[in-house]
């Protein structure tokens, strides 16, 4: 029973770290119709200069917010430089131009930052909480990482819902034409689209570094992730998103919990073929409008 | 602004069968005899092919046996990536399907070798050979039936997962497969015939490294053989239909699910087959050696080379194999250390297949065959006028 327990809280702390990532991928889908592959290999570039901020002696909060501005600058100059001359061309160039940045930037990574092991902090402990004389697997690290991803939830909700900025990033997302007509500046919308979307990306990087070792190749397993969660929800929904992101985490938290966690991976790639096959809009989805 | 330009001048020239995809121009083949006026070799494709690989095959021994032991290895290297690329660029080419679990499916390739050549009393190494590729040919069918309803991001993140996914299960089985360590290849030694020939041809030493560089341009030869005539044929045509038009091919009876899964049957037996010539090649089969990392190196040298090129394929795995020791010296010689300069190659196969997309996204050699055709037309519309 308290492994059940235990097994299920981990599973909740993953799935909302993969429903941060997942939320950037979904980002950048509405408005550019684009996996962003180069997201995990971006999200691992932020949390390195987290970490030299850290190393330098500056605090967390310090390094946290350093990180997040050098993201939306990453995510920002990347749509604008490279990712703008193949939008709206074939879908395969756009591909292949994001898996260049995954791999070139992850390299880039370890040349600048070495490609040694080195352990991140976290602000808060590792220390599960103590209910009488069992301790189970909630710490106050994990409940800041569930704050954290909530918290940016509503403030993107907040974003697209009540501010006029927000307004014009969804009539770009929704028609290219008709919001250039309606006087947006749709190319700056796309701009501050991947910006935010790295923002989203990076923190879901910091968040997955809390108290663990960091590598340039940390985040492949959670692009997989990721772009498993968000597939769950159809790439179109935030929400579907989010909620396909929790899902996730469970599932793979019980795969790794009571078969084994080799088999992690491999289930992942199971169940997105499933819903790939059986539900190509997503879980969620009301109609069949796009073909998978 | 100067894309489009070049896509209407080169649509107004003699390219009516061309696709509408810039990226994939190298994939399609100028129709045999119309092209090959005034040329020594013969009309017909399947005697053409002959004599191409007679002539490879010619120059292959020469350069072997003219160059040194490392070079000879260097060799081994390029069939196997090249065998792969080539496997590839036939999928996403002339299909337009893309892959990165090429890779994994690799790994399959090596694996069963490792494991058929590490039995009591080892099987001729052809046979070998035919089983890994039979038995990646198995995967990749049945991952080729799940790709065949997805296309571009969608395709890319599951063969993703795959890439990710599959070394998962050499540390789950790891009493069979050696887990992190993977498994030592036992490569067989030169036979006596191949000494007495390389005693005929140069009478140099038949070392077993020369063998296996034998080995691995043999089949480098076969297979770009056996995909060039499949790229010739009604099969390559059917899948260039299916890659540009998906409702026109299927007015005209092409069942396209059917045909994508054996495009990527067809580029799993490839990768199967490069995997065991991996195996055989490094010696060794181990998760490390499959990573994401090597499936994107496959995509930057077909990309490089042009999208369904077997020539592109082939000078892109060259790129592969002599630009990472160049890199890596140069990258010395600026003062990184060794796993900083480690890291400069595939840092430049990012940049350059981020660059070649966006300047020139038909490749090489597909760059090469647009200009020629812009030529072409344009004398050919100077000869009309004058």
């Amino acid at each position: 029973m308290l492994q059940f327990v235990n097994v299920t809280l981990n599973g909740l702390v993953q799935g909302m770290i993969f429903a941060a990532f997942a939320l950037a991928l979904v980002l950048i889908w509405r408005s550019t119709r684009i996996v962003n592959f180069a997201q995990g290999s971006m999200a691992a570039a932020t949390t390195f200069i987290a970490l030299a901020i850290i190393q330098a002696g500056q605090s967390y909060w310090v390094a946290l917010v350093v990180a997040l501005l050098s993201g939306f600058l990453i995510g920002a100059v990347i749509e604008r430089v490279v990712i703008r001359p193949v939008e709206g061309g074939p879908e395969l160039n756009a591909v292949i131009v994001t898996l260049g940045l995954f791999v070139a930037i992850q390299a880039l990574i370890a040349i600048v930052f070495g490609s040694s092991f080195q352990s991140f902090t976290t602000p808060f402990g590792l220390r599960g909480f103590t209910f009488g004389d069992t301790t189970i697997l909630l710490t106050p690290n994990s409940l800041y990482v569930i704050g954290a991803v909530l918290v940016t939830m509503l403030a993107l909700i907040a974003l697209f819902r009540f501010t006029r900025v927000g307004l014009a990033m969804r009539a770009s997302a929704f028609g290219q034409e008709v919001a250039r007509l309606l006087g947006v500046r749709v190319g700056r919308m796309l701009t501050l689209g991947w910006g935010l979307a790295a923002v989203v990306g990076s923190l879901s990087g910091l968040l997955i570094a809390g108290g663990g070792l960091v590598y340039p190749a940390y985040m492949d397993v959670i692009i997989v992730s990721g772009f498993v969660a968000a597939v769950l929800g159809g790439l179109d929904s935030p929400i579907g998103a989010v909620v396909g992101g929790l899902l996730l985490g469970l599932v793979l938290s019980y795969v790794a919990g009571y078969l084994s966690p080799a088999l992690v991976n491999m289930s992942a790639l199971a169940i997105l073929v499933v819903v790939l096959l059986v539900r190509p809009g997503g879980l969620f989805s009301s109609s069949t409008a796009r073909r998978a | 602004m100067s894309q489009p330009q070049e896509k209407t001048a080169a649509s107004a020239g003699e390219m009516t069968s061309e696709s509408p995809v810039e990226a994939t121009t190298a994939a399609n083949a100028p129709s045999g005899p119309a092209s090959a006026r005034r040329s020594l070799l013969p009309g017909n494709t399947l005697l053409r092919h002959l004599v191409i690989l007679a002539v490879c095959a010619v120059g292959a021994v020469a350069l072997l046996e003219l160059t040194s032991p490392f070079r000879n290895s260097q060799f081994a290297v390029l069939a196997y990536y090249a065998i792969a690329a080539g496997g590839l660029t036939v999928l996403t080419g002339l299909n337009g399907q893309i892959s990165l679990g090429h890779g994994a499916l690799m790994a399959v390739g090596a694996y069963t070798t490792a494991l058929l050549l590490g039995a009591e009393e080892p099987l001729p190494l052809a046979v070998v050979f035919l089983a890994a590729v039979g038995i990646t040919l198995l995967l990749g069918a049945v991952v080729g039936v799940a790709a065949a309803r997805l296309h571009g991001p969608y395709l890319a993140g599951a063969t993703l997962a795959l890439a990710v996914g599959l070394p998962g299960l050499a540390l789950y089985y790891d009493d069979v497969l050696g887990g992190e360590q993977g498994l030592r290849v036992q490569s067989p030694r030169a036979p006596e015939w191949f000494q007495g020939f390389i005693g005929f041809v140069s009478g140099n030493n038949a070392t077993t490294t020369k063998w296996l560089a034998y080995v691995g341009v043999i089949c480098l030869l076969l297979t770009f053989f056996l995909l060039a005539n499949l790229a010739r044929s009604r099969v390559g045509r059917t899948w260039r239909a299916v890659r540009d038009e998906e409702v026109a091919a299927e007015l005209a009876g092409i069942d396209l699910g059917a045909w994508r899964v054996l495009a990527f049957v067809v580029s799993a037996a490839c990768a199967g087959l490069a995997g065991a010539v991996l195996g055989v090649v490094i010696r060794l089969a181990a998760p490390s050696g499959f990573t994401i990392v090597l499936s994107i190196a496959l995509l930057t040298a077909i990309v490089i080379g042009g999208l369904g090129s077997l020539l592109g394929a082939l000078l892109g795995s060259a790129l592969l194999v002599f630009l990472p020791p160049f890199v890596t010296n140069l990258g010395a010689d600026l003062g990184l250390n060794n796993t900083e300069a480690a890291q400069l190659a595939p840092f430049i196969y990012g940049v350059v297949l981020i660059i070649v997309m966006i300047a020139a996204p038909a490749g090489f050699v597909g760059t090469i065959r647009l200009r020629w055709l812009q030529a072409r037309g344009k004398r050919a519309a100077r000869t009309a006028q004058g």
